[in-house]
């Protein structure tokens, strides 16, 4: 067995330090949940935009520890050229503040005077501070006092979080730190292609398979992940879920269960193992394709190991059974005993860049500050206390992400929509259905630092500050919450997202009971300490951590209930979250995609990332290093069907589903499956074809598999 | 409300039975099982003769279901006659349970061969049979299998890996004979030899002694234990005694409707088409549809019929075979049919090709085809024009192993910040001589670290050059 003190700070692949440059701040990439610390060091740095940024990797931060991908080495060009908004737009043309929020303020008042509270509705996004997620949620439920608020990470980690929280009691993506992973023997990845999506976490993969861990990788397509994996299972779009019941099937055949913590640590094992009874080898091969002689070796691997973990991504999650899926491989790592052992353990691959905290502070349509349950007496209590209000003016649950983009304008919906760091325009499954939803608004106000597709179809764009331009917190993919600072000025008439809520609020009015300028505060700081308060006792409870043990301390994991307790990097090392400190095994069943292939769309689609670019690509396709690595979307074939279609590399496909239809440049990679096609989500067009089919406990849609049929232009 | 009658509590009763609670909470349900276990998964049985799961371990639902799900259980209780006139099943305890819909589920039972002395041998068919195989097979010193088919095959194989001398007797002149080419048959039956197993075809069970069998010709066998796998018959007394339609096994129709509307037939002792299907796949199928008819969650739920798809399930024996196996090449020239033998290895793989879609398939000994090929077959998708990378997935989209010397100078060396190679012999040429070097430069080797191998691999081979040269 390796050592269990293993990090990546002493991983064979040692980095070069680069040349330091003068004064650097010390803050995180502006992407995704791994946070990589960064220095971005400025010319002239209260000069404005235009001094000259220089970037360079942090050694101090664990997750990265010195590394950096292409997207955050150049991610200082967006604070410096000409592609961002640098005054707020009303229909399109350039006013002052005063004008525009006097404009938004008077609709809203208007509607709400027409359609009541919910006919306003709020849109959040994973990439928001959680001092802005948490001050957004507050000012929807007291200020507008609408229902109907929820965020683009219901589109990312509402699976993950529901399989979590109904097995663990709670969901904090990694529930141990990031460098355990290089300890462990061995690690299964389901549906996470990071060497892709954050490149710097294959450093901790690679650690561990050279010092003898083995990675087993299960996805769809051969991935750049994949091809670094000791063991490949590739599954038919749609049914991981079948090869997560067969896994767990041979680890009780094979004798891989660990009773002694199946009875010490869990409840319900008996009616998984039964279930799963059902779903033999040969079974599941026939579903999913994998052969059973590669499922058995995958077995073999996990039941040797003395330290493993099971981690899924969007691949798993994304689907109409995600939580399923998700609770399945969770099944199989409580079988195993991974769960809540130093150096184990499961856990999901946060994505965006506050996924995390992004869904523990209000923005989520059920949920109160400190993941707290909207509908539960007692957090509604604390948090009206905390804020200043009657519990019973607190709004209940709205409507989920899609739900909500699919009810805008209706009878029955919201009639003004504001946005915040989100592109559903691009981003939502069926987006052109989304698109005629905005386009029925009374009002939509989107605050954003470009001119994304949504914020071209506003009334109202609000020009807002990025990363370095700001301070705050952001919650990693560890849950380790992590300290950005302001490394430079923003241009004179850009504002932060904070000060716009204020404004608003200041416009609007607050309830009786408060000043909007003191409940609504614009400094990160204080909108903190706030925050601090509200999540006391809950379960993402941030009491303890303060600005400067982050500094200090590079860091903090959750739960922190007060400013002497250490932080809890490993939540369930002595007891799960749930009411009887044991976690929950549940019985799930695989079921088809919401879609199935059929004569008249014969294909799959799925959906994915390249390394080049970052969630809509409102960022990274402004950015012309990014854009000359992958300049515009395409659509990846397996040669034979390419061969079927007469088709070369280059020419132009037209992909086809029920929902709408889009083009791409046609690239053949003999590693993809033959009835399958894959296009990356960053342009407007994979989403035109998705499926809004809804997992029923999540609320996902299922982005990652759909039937689709593809013909040639011209 | 309607009352469902489910005679039958096998791999296809049971699993009716859940279908149709999980689309109807309400529909009154009533199973009688002729055998006293909670139901199980028979095609688990040979790992409980190979000893790799307990009896208990294959259970298809819990005890406590039946109570949770307000599901009546007549467990160990014999059906004894369908009285239509009346609408009510009887059992041998004398009870009379009426139903509105009645699904007959009784699967199918062991054919003993005619010969004197069957008593002393052990049919392969139920748990009970294993427990008694179990029992037996700890006292044994040799044990004879008769019947060379899936089970039979699965038996022997289950028994030899528990250190037991067996051998296989089948009637045939080759293993599996209704999968199966006589090729396959053999490379099997070598790949069995392998594993402990004797293997002799073309023989005919006389009688069964207590010290083995006697075969045709007079040799004897030696055997303490003897254990029968000579195929199954439908169970359809009942639906014949009732008058249903009745061939080899009780006639369905599309909606598996017997020739009473208000009685269906599934799984094994049902006859779709013509088929009497014995594999669970399609009784499952089967019991899906009726799920949907009776619970009217899709009225225009059919059945057209199944795939068959055969995988042998047996530690170190890889085989699947699929459709339609048996082709004469001389005559039919419609079917394209590719083959790669390797006997030394076990390996054997044929595909049989129509019109451009997979009919059919033997697949033995390891391969990573055996998933995608089966999908191919399942669902008749088109098949590619290079046969070969069917049967060798991998030869197609092999890649070249990348050498520093012969990798382009466009070829991107770190994906993670997009360098080429082009641009680290730049660098090596302006100076640079290690990865710190290259990378304080072009940034590669600082996202996923990769390509550090690489990189050296590069400056190493143009410090050799630059040697060479000097």
């Amino acid at each position: 067995m390796k050592p269990l003190e293993s990090t990546i700070g002493r991983m064979p692949l040692s980095l070069p330090v680069l040349t330091p440059v003068k004064a650097p701040t010390a803050t995180h990439c502006p992407y995704c949940a791994l946070q990589c610390g960064m220095n971005v060091a400025v010319e002239a740095p209260e000069q404005g935009p235009d001094g000259t940024v220089t970037i360079t990797p942090r050694q101090d931060i664990p997750a990265n520890a010195g590394g950096l991908c292409q997207k955050g080495w150049t991610a200082g060009e967006l604070l410096t050229g000409g592609q961002r908004l640098t005054t707020p737009l009303l229909h399109g043309e350039p006013v002052g503040w005063d004008e525009a929020l006097d404009f938004v303020a008077g609709r809203i008042r208007a509607v709400q005077a027409e359609h009541g509270p919910d006919g306003v509705a709020v849109f959040g996004g994973g990439g928001l501070t959680n001092e802005k997620a948490y001050l957004l949620g507050k000012f929807a439920r007291t200020v507008l006092r609408t229902s109907q608020i929820d965020y683009n990470g219901r589109f990312c980690m509402s699976s993950a979080a529901a399989a979590s929280n109904r097995a663990f009691g709670m969901d904090r993506g990694l529930p141990f730190p990031i460098t355990d992973l290089a300890g462990a023997d061995a690690v299964l990845l389901a549906g996470g292609n990071m060497a892709e999506t954050m490149p710097p976490f294959v450093r901790h993969l690679s650690a561990m398979r050279e010092s003898g861990g083995q990675l087993i990788v299960i996805d769809p397509r051969v991935t750049a992940t994949a091809r670094q994996a000791d063991l490949h299972l590739q599954p038919a779009p749609g049914t991981d879920l079948a090869l997560a019941l067969g896994l767990l099937h041979l680890v009780i055949t094979e004798g891989h269960v660990d009773e002694d913590y199946v009875a010490a640590r869990t409840n319900g094992f008996d009616a998984v193992r039964t279930s799963v009874a059902a779903w033999w080898p040969e079974r599941v091969e026939r579903l999913t394709g994998v052969p059973v002689s590669l499922m058995r070796r995958a077995v073999a691997v996990l039941g040797r190991a003395r330290r493993a973990a099971v981690l899924t991504g969007r691949g798993a999650e994304q689907h109409a059974k995600g939580t399923d899926t998700v609770t399945a491989f969770i099944n199989l790592a409580l079988a195993l005993g991974l769960p809540g052992r130093p150096g184990s353990g499961y856990g999901c691959v946060t994505g965006q860049g506050n996924g995390q905290g992004g869904r523990e502070h209000g923005q989520k349509a059920d949920q109160l500050p400190g993941y707290r349950k909207i509908d539960d007496p007692a957090a509604r209590e604390h948090v009206a206390r905390v804020w200043g209000v009657d519990p019973d003016d607190l709004p209940g649950p709205g409507r989920s992400a899609y739900e909500l983009l699919d009810a805008l304008g209706t009878e029955a919906g919201p009639r003004a929509l504001l946005l915040f760091g989100s592109n559903p325009v691009v981003s939502a499954p069926r987006a052109g259905h989304v698109t005629e939803r905005l386009n029925s608004l009374d009002l939509l106000v989107v605050s954003d630092l470009v001119l994304s597709e949504t914020a071209a179809l506003a009334d109202v764009v609000f020009p807002t500050t990025q990363w370095a331009e700001e301070g705050g917190t952001m919650t990693n993919l560890e849950g380790r919450v992590l300290l950005r600072r302001r490394a430079l000025a923003a241009p004179p008439e850009v504002r932060s997202d904070l000060e716009i809520i204020q404004a608003l609020a200041v416009r609007l009015g607050a309830p009786a009971s408060l000043d909007p300028v003191r409940a609504f505060p614009t400094e990160p700081r204080e909108v903190f300490d706030e925050l601090r308060r509200a999540s006391a006792g809950g379960i993402a409870d941030y009491a303890g951590i303060t600005y400067e043990r982050i500094a200090a301390e590079t860091g903090v994991f959750w739960p922190c209930p007060d400013t002497g307790h250490p932080g809890t990097p490993r939540p369930f090392l002595d007891r799960f979250a749930t009411p009887d400190g044991r976690a929950r095994f549940v019985p799930v069943e695989h079921r088809p995609p919401g879609e199935d292939i059929d004569e008249e769309y014969p294909l799959y689609l799925t959906t994915g990332r390249v390394l080049a670019h970052y969630q809509s690509g409102a960022q990274t396709r402004r950015i012309a290093a990014l854009n000359a690595v992958v300049a515009e979307t395409f659509v990846e074939v397996h040669p034979d069907l390419a061969e079927r279609l007469e088709v070369s590399a280059g020419q132009m496909l037209r992909v086809v589903s029920r929902r709408g239809e889009t083009e791409g440049v046609v690239k053949i990679n003999p590693a993809i499956r033959a009835d399958t096609v894959f296009m990356p989500f960053h342009w407007a067009g994979a989403n035109l074809l998705t499926n809004p089919e809804l997992d029923p406990v999540s609320r996902m849609p299922e982005f990652k598999v759909c039937a689709v049929r593809v013909e040639r232009v011209g | 409300m309607t009352r469902l009658v489910v005679v039958g509590n096998g791999m296809a009763g049971a699993r009716l039975v859940s279908e149709v609670r999980a689309r109807d909470k309400d529909v009154q349900v009533t199973v009688f099982g002729a055998e006293t276990w909670q139901p199980y998964n028979r095609v688990l049985l040979s790992n409980v003769v190979a000893g790799t799961m307990v009896p208990d371990q294959v259970r298809l639902l819990d005890p406590a279901w039946y109570a949770d799900h307000g599901v009546t259980a007549g467990l160990g209780v014999e059906v004894t006659e369908i009285d239509r006139e009346a609408g009510v099943v009887r059992t041998a305890d004398g009870h009379a349970e009426p139903y509105d819909v009645l699904v007959l589920a009784t699967g199918s039972e062991a054919i003993v061969p005619p010969v004197a002395g069957a008593e002393r041998a052990i049919a392969f068919r139920t748990l009970d049979d294993c427990q008694a195989i179990l029992n037996a097979a700890s006292a044994a010193r040799r044990a004879v299998v008769v019947g060379g088919g899936l089970l039979g095959i699965e038996a022997a194989r289950g028994l030899a890996g528990r250190g037991l001398p067996v051998t296989l007797l089948h009637l045939a002149g080759h293993l599996m004979e209704r999968q199966l080419d006589a090729e396959a048959g053999l490379v099997l039956g070598e790949t069995l030899a392998g594993l402990g197993v004797e293997i002799r075809t073309g023989v005919v069970v006389e009688e069964i002694l207590d010290e083995g069998v006697r075969l045709a010709g007079g040799e004897t066998v030696e055997a303490d234990l003897v254990v029968l796998a000579c195929g199954v018959r439908p169970v359809t007394g009942l639906a014949r005694a009732a008058g249903l339609e009745v061939a080899r096994g009780v006639v369905v129709d599309d909606e598996l409707r017997t020739s009473d509307p208000s009685i269906f037939a599934i799984g094994e002792c049902a006859e779709h088409s013509g088929t009497v299907y014995g594999l669970v796949a399609p009784a499952w199928e089967q019991a899906s549809v009726v799920a949907d008819l009776v619970s009217g969650a899709d009225k225009g739920a059919r059945y057209r019929g199944s795939r068959l798809v055969t995988r042998l399930k047996a530690k170190s024996v890889e085989l699947a075979a699929m459709g339609e196996t048996h082709v004469d090449e001389a005559s039919d020239t419609s079917a394209e049919v590719v083959r790669f033998s390797h006997r030394a290895r076990g390996t054997y793989r044929k595909l049989v090709i129509r019109d451009g879609r997979l009919v059919g398939a033997i697949l033995l000994g390891e391969t990573a085809a055996v998933g995608t090929l089966t999908q191919l077959f399942d669902r008749g998708g088109p098949l590619p024009g290079d046969r070969a990378g069917l049967l060798f997935p991998g030869l197609a989209g092999a890649s070249v192993a990348d050498s520093p010397v012969r990798m382009p100078d466009a070829a991107k060396v770190c994906q993670c910040n997009n360098v080429t190679k082009g641009q680290i012999r730049a660098c090596w040429e302006s100076g640079a001589r290690d990865v710190e070097a290259v990378a304080a430069a072009t940034r590669a080797t600082t996202g996923c670290g990769g390509c550090r191998d690489a990189v050296e691999g590069i400056i190493g081979w143009l410090c050799e050059q630059e040697g060479v040269s000097a």
